[in-house]
């Protein structure tokens, strides 16, 4: 699975980030986030893109993956 | 306070606080303005000499502890700082200036058209227009590269900063200058906006309420979640003024305000492309710098700076309406926005940034 860092990116960076990258892959990708901001935010945009979300905790990151 | 529900409460919550704080004493459709407010600041700190426009506004201060403080018991303050922290400061500077020119960050616009004002409309089609062109750049690629983790004792600075103004404004030393006639002598008493500054402090926090990020997610993302919480301030504060008398529809006679169309546009068209560059309008960076964000930190020192300027330079406008100076400031500022924008955005300038 293709994988984005978007930490450190403030928002909308995290959702631009990812709308581009399922752009190119819009079979999914894992996208990874550090704050609690941006992980409900891309949250949101994968819900509303009809993507399903899995979200796992990586030390003080989330990752998100999306698929279809 | 998940889903919409929160953000509308939020937005709910400042309409009804800012017809109140009208009632109980703050100047003319400015129950809340970020801009005013830290132009006030600016002033009381002797930064500029405008003696109708210095008051160190409990609002500030309230809304910054709030967020601090609500974010350090939800476990979401973090010290974070170095994205580009002297653009940020720029940006910070200039949106100060346009929202000058026009008399009102984006929340007092949404507060005046509340009230009937008309040159807010006007402002309203600006600050679309603004944010329209932001979004062009960051469907470019713009941004202004990552944040990092900073020592903990960086992000309590500002909340410190805070206590140290409320102290300053309680003990009123001799060096503070307090208005005594002009918007600057309007307030309402302090603990009553010290807690309205808290409440909407804890809520912002929460729902992340921004009057940019509302009409900025429905142009990339087609999201209406922020777009809520803008339009129930609107709808909130409409009945409010209405049922106390406040509500008065047209262009001439409205309390802080001008009726020049053009400049009010070009005005509130700088603050909306600059708060798009910046992430989130004043509010949005106040309630950031509460939160341990340090470049937000740094943005609304911009705009401490950028008020003194405005008032120094005779930049900011009267109710005459917009000034000489003012409108060449707003000139050179879109040049440098456009600057500033061009070269950040990767899709542009394909040599690495």
């Amino acid at each position: 699975m293709n994988k984005i860092d978007t930490r450190g990116m403030s928002c909308p960076q995290p959702v631009l980030m990812t709308k581009k990258a399922l752009d190119k892959h819009p079979e999914g990708v894992a996208i990874i986030v550090d704050n609690n901001t941006a992980k409900r935010n891309v949250e949101r945009f994968l819900k509303s893109s009809g993507y399903t979300t899995k979200i796992t905790e990586d030390g003080e990151d989330f990752i998100l993956e999306a698929k279809k | 306070m998940k889903g919409k529900k929160g953000i509308i409460l939020a937005g709910v919550a400042v309409g009804l606080i800012s017809v109140i704080l009208g009632y109980y004493g703050n100047p003319g459709n400015m129950g809340y303005c970020i801009a005013c407010f830290l132009r006030d600041i600016a002033g009381a700190l002797g930064l500029h000499r405008a003696g109708v426009v210095q008051y160190i506004r409990p609002e500030i201060i309230g809304l910054v502890l709030g967020a601090f403080l609500i974010s350090l018991k939800n476990k979401e303050f973090e010290s974070r700082g170095g994205s580009a922290p002297f653009m940020r400061f720029m940006l910070g500077m200039v949106v100060m200036i346009g929202a000058l020119v026009f008399l009102g960050c984006p929340l007092r616009m949404v507060l005046r058209i509340s009230a009937g004002d008309l040159n807010a409309i006007v402002g309203l089609a600006g600050f679309l227009a603004g944010i329209l062109v932001g979004v062009r750049f960051l469907n470019k690629g713009f941004n202004l590269k990552r944040n990092y983790k900073m020592p903990k004792i960086e992000g309590y600075i500002f909340p410190a900063v805070n206590v140290g103004w409320f102290i300053l404004l309680v003990t009123a030393p001799a060096f503070i200058f307090f208005s005594e006639s002009g918007p600057g002598s309007q307030a309402a008493p302090i603990l009553m906006s010290l807690a309205a500054g808290l409440i909407v402090g804890v809520l912002a926090q929460k729902t992340r309420l921004c009057m940019v990020g509302g009409s900025r997610d429905m142009m990339l993302f087609k999201d209406n979640y922020l777009l809520l919480g803008f339009v129930s301030i609107i709808v909130v504060s409409f009945i409010g003024n209405i049922s106390l008398g406040f509500f008065n529809l047209g262009f001439e006679g409205q309390p802080v305000a001008h009726t020049d169309g053009l400049w009010n546009f070009l005005g509130m068209a700088v603050v909306g492309w600059g708060s798009v560059l910046l992430g989130g309008c004043p509010l949005r960076q106040l309630i950031l710098s509460g939160e341990g964000n340090t470049d937000s930190v740094v943005s609304v020192m911009g705009m401490i700076v950028g008020a003194a300027i405005a008032h120094n330079f005779g930049l900011a406008s009267s109710p005459a309406g917009a000034t000489l100076n003012g409108q060449i400031a707003v000139i050179i500022i879109f040049v440098f926005l456009g600057i500033v924008s061009y070269f950040n955005s990767e899709d542009l300038v394909k040599t690495k940034i």
